[in-house]
């Protein structure tokens, strides 16, 4: 692969539907794998990559991620055309959740997603717009193999 | 300690055994929260909870967890045991409490 090499993935996510929610996530890890992309990186990618998943289903009706995989880095583009998030910076606070109780059963909505997204990622970015969606930018860098 | 030695100790009752079984536990980790366990779960940790749906085997896959172990006599629901069957994730479960159970692991990890 050179250095202007990049392979793009793009994955829909189902809305409300919890069974499917992480094969998108797994799927690129797989594939990371097989690239033979660095452990620690495939981690971060699965992890960041997972809480977006689980976040769109939940509160944007599905969407869309793009994955785009070049020798250096990894950029996941995770788009939905949700509510919108009123307060980011709120938003980002550990331990801040609107998820529903159904949610919070199923073990989630412990207000750490956004948190988790930014700590496993090396650069996220959010674009939202109240009524129209949120993009969520995130950049995973590659370690040269040492 | 790897998984089979885990399963070999009789500690735990199999729910379903993996592909993973030469792999070195490296500690045991209790979460229920799944959020919580994706950002901290230890690669290679046996996983210990009372969630036995879809979503914690997701988790374990994604942060390559080396087991988990059911606690409190929970029981993996009909959709989840079909899936840790297909991805071929290792689940053990026990009556212990939680602790217990952590503690178990522990102890032979401790002795290993």
């Amino acid at each position: 692969m050179s250095e202007s090499d990049v392979i793009t993935l793009t994955y829909a996510i189902s809305p409300d539907d919890f069974t499917r929610a992480g094969e998108a996530s797994s799927d690129v890890k797989g594939k990371l794998k097989q690239m033979g992309v660095c452990p620690e990186a495939v981690r971060k990618v699965a992890i960041a990559m997972y809480e977006g998943e689980i976040n769109m289903v939940i509160h944007a009706r599905g969407g869309e991620i793009t994955v785009n995989i070049t020798p250096k880095q990894i950029e996941m583009i995770l788009a939905d055309a949700g509510p919108g998030i009123p307060d980011v910076e709120l938003a980002m606070k550990a331990g801040f959740s609107t998820a529903p109780d159904e949610i919070r059963s199923l073990g989630f909505g412990a207000g750490m997603g956004l948190p988790n997204m930014q700590k496993y990622s090396d650069e996220m970015k959010i674009d939202t717009v109240i009524g129209k969606g949120t993009t969520i930018f995130m950049k995973v860098n590659i370690l040269p193999a040492s | 300690m790897t998984v089979q030695e885990l399963i070999d100790s009789g500690l735990f009752i199999t729910v379903n055994q993996g592909d993973q079984l030469d792999k070195e536990i490296t500690k045991p980790f209790c979460c229920d929260l799944l959020s919580i366990a994706m950002g901290r779960a230890p690669e290679g940790c046996a996983w210990i909870t009372v969630m036995g749906n879809l979503n914690t085997l997701a988790v374990a896959s994604l942060t390559e967890t080396a087991c988990v172990i059911l606690a409190e006599g929970s029981v993996l629901d009909d959709a989840a045991a079909k899936k840790a069957s297909e991805q071929k994730i290792t689940v053990l479960k026990t009556e212990m409490p939680v602790f217990d159970a952590a503690q178990a692991v522990w102890k032979r990890l401790a002795a290993s």
